[in-house]
């Protein structure tokens, strides 16, 4: 079960080389801009055909090179959040959440969108366009829209970046709950090392589109392969937790 | 203040810039289209080819539509042969010269305003398990579409203004096939400038407005 990726790449000059694998966890790629994070992203959910390689998914070959299987996007079962939330500025809040349930059953499309509406808190606001609500809103919104047809696989690609910390703090809270209603792989790309720490199962460093070290967040933080993984790590004005409680008691701390 | 005759080229020019507009807006926002997200052999040719009618003296575009469509042309002959009808000189001659001179207005606004629809949305759409013509439908039209109806609007007016290749094609046939612009080069070549005036005022005055239209809904205009 779980999500396995081996990637290979070549755009303009830059490389991407990755190989990893994670279960049915959160798993959070870190690294600093430009490492190819968000490229592999765009590998596993299909907007991007790597030049060589394999994207499996519980099983499902969605990708692979020797075998010339690549599924498009639209069959592949991945919820994306984007960067910039990507909301259909035409459609109000409802028309939204709905086109995600494009896969579902007429019968079960309603009562799912019901069902999310609530989930996220977005009940009164249904008939608002994206333009009218406020950020952390949108963020629920572009969260529902992008699970309601129960993906196989959440992307996040630094979805919390433009955020005030009040807000981010409240998302985080969101994303624990829904890690409890879904079982799936969540990948979330991030820069912003105390949000790493308080949500990841597994951290995959990325460097120069490589994967430079994985492993449980702790494991990371106390032994960092390289003087340059630690630097990464220990960005300027992250306090480092001290001792062993970091490991259960995640310190969001504001950069 | 307009005449009969005056008042039927009038009527004449708006019957034939409505039934050109109508091809122009779904073969024009079609072209627009696949030119604006879709990569194929030959599509720079396709731009030049849709374009021409843009830069080319009208009266050549209506020379290589006798070409094709004449009594002994490429493709009229056929319809000759078939039905003993031909397109010439009758007013689809020139709903037929005014389409292919309005149509690369409509592609240029339209294919400008399908260009300029975030990537991320349509990006977004294909993730939540849309087609490519889903997506076509239900965001990147909707999301072009003032710049599709500043285009339609644009290419009416461009339709009703069509001189050249309508008089190498439909002929100036008085009550059959002179448009308002070939009514006014007979008139004014005859002398009678009154009857001009008043013509020329009303054409302006319509052209005028339909380029306030085009502006209140496109931006950018060419």
């Amino acid at each position: 079960m779980g999500l396995s990726v081996s990637l290979k790449k070549k755009v303009n000059g830059f490389s991407l080389d990755v190989e990893w694998e994670i279960g049915d966890e959160l798993a959070v790629l870190f690294g600093y801009s430009g490492a190819g994070k968000s490229m592999t992203l765009q590998a596993i959910s299909g907007l991007m055909e790597p030049d060589e390689g394999t994207i499996r998914i519980d099983g499902t070959v969605y990708f692979d090179s020797a075998a010339k299987i690549n599924v498009p996007a639209q069959l592949r079962s991945c919820g994306y959040v984007f960067q910039d939330l990507a909301l259909f500025p035409h459609m109000t809040v409802r028309d939204n959440i709905r086109y995600g349930a494009s896969g579902l059953k007429k019968s079960e499309r309603e009562e799912a969108l019901i069902k999310m509406m609530s989930a996220f808190r977005l009940n009164g606001l249904e008939n608002r366009l994206p333009s009218e609500i406020s950020g952390g809103q949108k963020q629920r919104v572009t969260l529902a829209r992008a699970l309601i047809r129960r993906p196989g696989l959440l992307l996040l690609d630094e979805p919390f970046s433009a955020l005030d910390n009040p807000v981010r703090a409240e998302m985080r809270k969101i994303l624990s709950d829904i890690r409890r209603e879904f079982t799936i792989p969540v990948i979330l790309v991030t820069h912003d090392m105390s949000e790493a720490y308080s949500l990841a199962d597994r951290m995959i460093i990325y460097a120069g589109g490589k994967v430079v070290q994985a492993g449980v967040p702790s494991e990371i933080l106390h032994s960092p392969v390289s003087p340059d993984v630690e630097a990464l790590i220990n960005p300027p004005g992250f306090i480092r937790p001290s001792g062993d409680a970091f490991s259960f008691l995640p310190l969001p701390i504001s950069s | 203040m307009l005449d009969s005759s005056a008042l039927f080229s009038l009527g004449l020019s708006l019957q034939v810039a409505s039934a050109a507009t109508v091809f122009v807006v779904v073969i024009g926002v079609t072209a627009a289209y696949f030119l604006a997200s879709r990569d194929f052999k030959g599509k720079e040719m396709v731009d030049i080819l849709f374009t021409l009618p843009l830069v080319l003296p009208p009266t050549v575009t209506g020379y290589y539509l006798i070409i094709l469509f004449g009594r002994n042309g490429a493709i009229g002959r056929f319809i000759y042969e078939w039905t003993g009808w031909t397109i010439m000189f009758t007013w689809y001659a020139a709903v037929l010269a005014s389409f292919v001179v309005a149509l690369p207005l409509m592609i240029k606004t339209a294919r400008a305003a399908i260009e300029s629809v975030d990537k991320n949305l349509i990006n977004a759409s294909y993730t939540l398990g849309h087609s490519r013509t889903g997506t076509a439908m239900r965001v990147i039209l909707p999301l072009a579409k003032k710049g599709i109806i500043a285009g339609g609007v644009l290419s009416f007016a461009r339709a009703m203004g069509e001189f050249g290749a309508t008089l190498m094609l439909a002929g100036n046939i008085p009550g059959k096939t002179d448009t308002m612009p070939l009514a006014i080069y007979s008139v004014a070549g005859s002398g009678e400038w009154s009857g001009a005036h008043a013509m020329v005022a009303v054409f302006t005055l319509i052209s005028g407005t339909l380029l306030y239209i085009a502006n209140r809904f496109g931006k950018r205009m060419i």
